[in-house]
């Protein structure tokens, strides 16, 4: 028999502590502050001293258009890009599920998009749709096509975001897609094959069904992040042409740090955190109910 | 298996149609690099020019980037090194003891925007006078290395089958002892894989140090964006610094590509 000291019987909880500390002082602590400030009207500019003020900062934000034009926008950059990238990157995994010479040098090129720094990626994009220098430009025009204005006019500036955006991380929804195509068993396929099938009902019948829980996942990990897009905004537009590009994200940055209205901030800040753990919340029930 | 001509056309036409739009940014950016500020804005687009390292003389000797990318490594290795120590024994704990509790919280932290944290972390570390200090930037950046941590650790220590600690510990050595001397050097391919993909994150995040820095431990990002926003963008001079950031980053990616695919992928595959 070992004895076990003070230590070993409590390692249970000594082990996971340091980061828990971590977690409460510099997660936990931050959200219950930001929870504190949103019932103030506290503004590092004004001046005045921080007076409780209720609800007052959450109303003043639901009745702000531009918060609703951020939600909105940011809602519409999530879904549009992401769609796009699980159809995109799909389709391309399933090209690639073969063997083929130069197959390993290709998937360390889908890596390279994923890896490249967003800042330095959303300043390459710039220099292509440069209105006047740009690469895209004189693509359209040397196919006859009207130029366009791309992140500069605020109508194109949205899906010319999207764009980068499907340009970084398709290839991750097609690696994940291929890690899932290659644990698929043979089984199926071989059976299918004895009964004749086509090679489009077998697809339909027996990869689709067999990775849609892979497809799925892979979906909801990137429409999380995607949802938080920041770097390739701020560094491309700010939010702008006027706010054409302001999501959610950047209009709380810019009530934080550029206009300092902490009680504002907060109250958006607030309705991030419900928006995304709602979303949290619905990625793991879905977790769960497809057991993945 | 011998294939028709004509289909190994087709799959080499659908194979460059995937690489070329994926590569060609990288391509055009390390031109661009290489081009005087006349080539680049020369209509239509130069393919062919003269190269010149004057863009890259800039970057590197007129404009810090030397200390800029001394503190991205410096906040990059703490922030990844002060990661693993709090997140392996919690990883290990959550693998063994199945702590769903802590787990979930360390999910929220991979899901919640980063901005929803800075704010109140910006006024408590005004008022510590830890602005523009490395110690608040590391912590920071912890945010974003420990989930990646905990997230690879704890399905990696799941997979160590547990007759290895208890055969350990019938011969005597305590839990800690056989988590650090055998479960750890069994974990190695995993830790790799998390300081990788940790250390990648933290270089390329922008949004941290936009706020918790200033001149003295700013890192590579801002940098970088800093170099456009002035009047007239020198284009090759950015083009330039883009290349200097996104190398090390490649590289580490071209070394350990098999766990950073392994560490990207992870949790979507179930394995």
């Amino acid at each position: 028999m070992i004895k076990s000291g003070f230590f070993e019987r409590n390692l249970k909880y000594l082990f996971p502590l340091p980061a828990l500390i971590f977690v409460l002082l510099l997660m936990v602590f931050p959200v219950l502050y930001t929870l504190f400030i949103s019932f103030t009207n506290w503004s590092l500019t004004s001046g005045r001293p921080m007076e409780i003020v209720g609800f007052a900062s959450y109303l003043k934000v639901l009745k702000d258009p531009r918060f609703r034009d951020a939600i909105g926008r940011t809602f519409y950059f999530t879904i549009g890009a992401v769609v796009v990238e699980a159809v995109l990157g799909t389709v391309i995994a399933l090209i690639l599920n073969r063997e083929f010479r130069g197959k390993n040098g290709l998937k360390l090129l889908l890596l390279l998009p994923l890896v490249a720094t967003p800042v330095a990626v959303g300043i390459v994009f710039n220099l292509f749709y440069d209105p006047t220098i740009g690469f895209l430009n004189y693509v359209l025009s040397a196919l006859g096509l009207p130029q366009s204005g791309w992140v500069t006019a605020s109508k194109t500036v949205l899906p010319s975001l999207m764009l980068v955006d499907i340009w970084q991380w398709t290839p991750m929804i097609s690696l994940i897609v291929l890690a899932g195509l290659a644990g698929l068993s043979s089984e199926p396929y071989e059976s299918a094959k004895v009964d004749g099938a086509s090679s489009v009902q077998i697809f339909f019948n027996i990869t689709l069904p067999m990775i849609m829980p892979t497809i799925l996942t892979a979906i909801i990990l990137r429409a999380v992040d995607a949802l938080k897009t920041y770097d390739i905004i701020y560094a491309m537009t700010q939010g702008g042409p006027g706010y054409s590009s302001e999501t959610l994200n950047l209009l709380a940055y810019k009530v934080s740090f550029e206009y300092f209205s902490m009680g504002q901030a907060s109250a958006i800040l607030v309705f991030l955190f419900i928006i995304v753990l709602v979303f949290s919340l619905g990625v793991m029930s879905a977790r769960k109910k497809f057991e993945l | 298996m011998k294939q028709p001509l004509l289909h190994k056309i087709a799959f080499v036409v659908l194979i460059l149609l995937i690489v070329i739009p994926m590569i060609f940014p990288f391509i055009w950016m390390i031109m661009s690099s290489f081009k005087t500020q006349v080539d680049i804005i020369s209509w239509p687009p130069k393919f062919i020019f003269t190269p010149t390292l004057r863009n890259f003389n800039k970057v590197f000797n007129e404009q810090n980037f030397l200390r800029y990318l001394k503190n991205s490594i410096i906040v990059g290795v703490g922030s990844g090194v002060i990661s693993l120590l709090l997140g392996l024994p919690a990883a290990y704990s959550i693998a063994r003891f199945n702590q769903r509790r802590l787990s979930v919280m360390i999910l929220v932290a991979r899901l919640m925007p980063g901005i929803s944290f800075l704010m109140p972390w910006y006024i408590v570390f005004s008022r510590l006078r830890l602005m523009d200090s490395y110690t608040a930037l590391i912590l920071s950046h912890i945010l974003i290395s420990l989930p990646v941590v905990v997230w690879v650790m704890s399905s990696y220590f799941e997979s160590v089958p547990t007759e290895m600690e208890e055969s350990a510990m019938v011969d005597g050595a305590t839990m800690q002892r056989a988590f650090v001397s055998i479960i750890l050097p069994l974990s190695v391919p995993g830790i790799v894989t998390s300081t990788t993909l940790s250390f990648i994150f933290s270089w390329n995040n922008f949004m941290f140090s936009q706020v918790l820095s200033m001149e003295k431990t700013k890192t590579l990002p801002i940098a970088v964006y800093n170099f456009m926003s002035y009047a007239e963008v020198d284009w090759g001079g950015v083009m330039a610094a883009a290349v200097a950031i996104m190398l090390p980053a490649i590289i580490l990616t071209m070394i350990f590509q098999k766990y950073v695919v392994k560490g990207l992928t992870m949790g979507a595959v179930k394995g």
